[in-house]
């Protein structure tokens, strides 16, 4: 196959090279849409990390123990991390870090809905765990292989870390489901409320996503919604029927034909009114975020100020 | 807009002794200690590092990957530099 570079667009040399599975890295030429897409669903993915600190955080001072206090904490401060690798990823894209914050505080970015719910009781953080970090890895592990170098370094590193969330938050739901009758009843409610939210956070149905094929083609998203769906409820039934919990979806059915689990139909309405922003939560975590961020102003301007303080002393000093 | 962004600094750790200090990535701080504190809490979480490097992002020249045929070409034709293109008789042993 002797076509010679030259004689292909750019856009063409690019495919080629995301088709030879050739990373593509931040000062190669890149097609506008790719670089915009890029941003978009990083910058996006870092705001999830970001605000989904909250649900968590709400339950710090409220562990039951310790030792699961320790564990919280660890956690949060991970996707505390995990926002700030993607952060740093989708600046190699030229965007920069107060433009991101920006459009998440101002309600022109999107961050996942599943973080628009609220966590009620402490079986919410075993849900949170296993069933919402549970979808995450789902989502992310196969973004470690994307096309787009700093994304791709960035999501091995946040896989490497999530697998200690959901093993936590499993453990969470084994020991109140191996607990008392009122502590498997909460884990139980937990599961009633958080499963079909978890349904939703893998995106719209492949029918009524019409970037799919696009984000495929780049192979910045490497299976659909759908599929990745369906992994997740044939993954998660049965660790649900090990905790002796019912996943709250009658036509959760196993299909001997298709070796996999039939289910029912989320509740689009729903998510959609999430996404435009009328969730239950919507409001407040986006007020805790610019809340945290206006109130930082002062230490992050202070921080300047003594750090060029410094210099000028130094510079004397010379 | 804040026009007070904390610079961009590169972090490279050496994960541990004999190694040596690869990229991990980026982070925003207003000087050099605090670049460096904040690389510690954000890339080695899980004692990926026993020494951390940290540079401040400007400071960085890079090659351009539009002339990067061009750039090395020079080596692309020089096959002998490597020991495979050597004909080595069987019987010759330790080469």
């Amino acid at each position: 196959m002797e076509t010679l570079a030259q004689d292909l667009s750019p856009e063409e040399q690019f495919q080629a090279r995301i088709d030879a599975d050739i990373r593509i890295e931040p000062k190669d030429w890149m097609p506008e849409a790719y670089r915009k897409t890029l941003i978009r669903q990083i910058s996006q993915h870092a705001h999830s990390e970001l605000v989904g600190m909250l649900p968590e955080g709400n339950w710090i001072t409220r562990a039951p123990s310790l030792k699961r206090k320790s564990i919280l904490l660890a956690k949060v401060q991970d996707e505390a991390g995990h926002g700030l690798y993607l952060y740093s990823a989708a600046e190699t894209l030229g965007t920069s870090r107060d433009q991101m914050l920006a459009d998440l505080h101002s309600g022109k970015a999107k961050y996942s809905s599943i973080f628009n719910y609220p966590t009620l009781s402490w079986a919410d953080m075993g849900c949170v765990g296993w069933l919402v970090d549970g979808a995450a890895i789902l989502n992310q592990v196969p973004l470690c292989r994307t096309s787009y170098g700093p994304y791709a370094r960035a999501m091995v590193r946040v896989c490497k870390e999530e697998s200690f969330h959901q093993r936590q938050g499993f453990e969470i739901m084994q020991t109140l489901c191996e607990g008392a009758p009122v502590q498997k009843e909460m884990a139980q409610e937990a599961l009633n409320r958080w499963w079909w939210p978890t349904l939703m956070m893998f995106g719209p149905k492949d029918s009524e996503s019409p970037n799919t094929a696009q984000s495929m083609n780049w192979r910045i998203k490497r299976f659909t919604n759908d599929e990745l769906r369906q992994k997740f409820v044939d993954m998660m039934v049965p660790q649900a029927e090990f905790l002796g919990l019912t996943v709250p979806d009658p036509a959760v059915k196993w299909n001997e034909a298709r070796q996999a689990y039939d289910f029912g139909e989320v509740n689009w309405e729903e998510f959609w009114n999430v996404v435009k922003g009328n969730g239950l939560c919507n409001h407040e975590r986006l007020q805790a975020r610019v809340q945290a961020h206006e109130e930082g102003a002062w230490v992050r301007e202070a921080a300047l100020a003594h750090a060029a303080k410094r210099k000028a002393r130094e510079a004397v000093a010379v | 807009m804040n026009q007070q962004e904390w610079p961009l600094w590169e972090v490279f750790i050496r994960s541990k002794q004999g190694l040596d200090h690869k990229h991990v990535g980026s982070l925003h701080a207003a000087d050099a200690a605090m670049a460096m504190q904040n690389a510690r809490d954000v890339y080695t979480r899980r004692l990926e590092g026993v020494s951390i490097w940290v540079v401040e992002s400007k400071h960085i020249h890079a090659s351009n990957p539009d002339e990067a045929a061009e750039f090395f070409d020079p080596a692309a034709d020089k096959v002998y530099r490597h020991p495979t293109f050597y004909d080595v008789p069987d019987s010759i042993k330790h080469m």
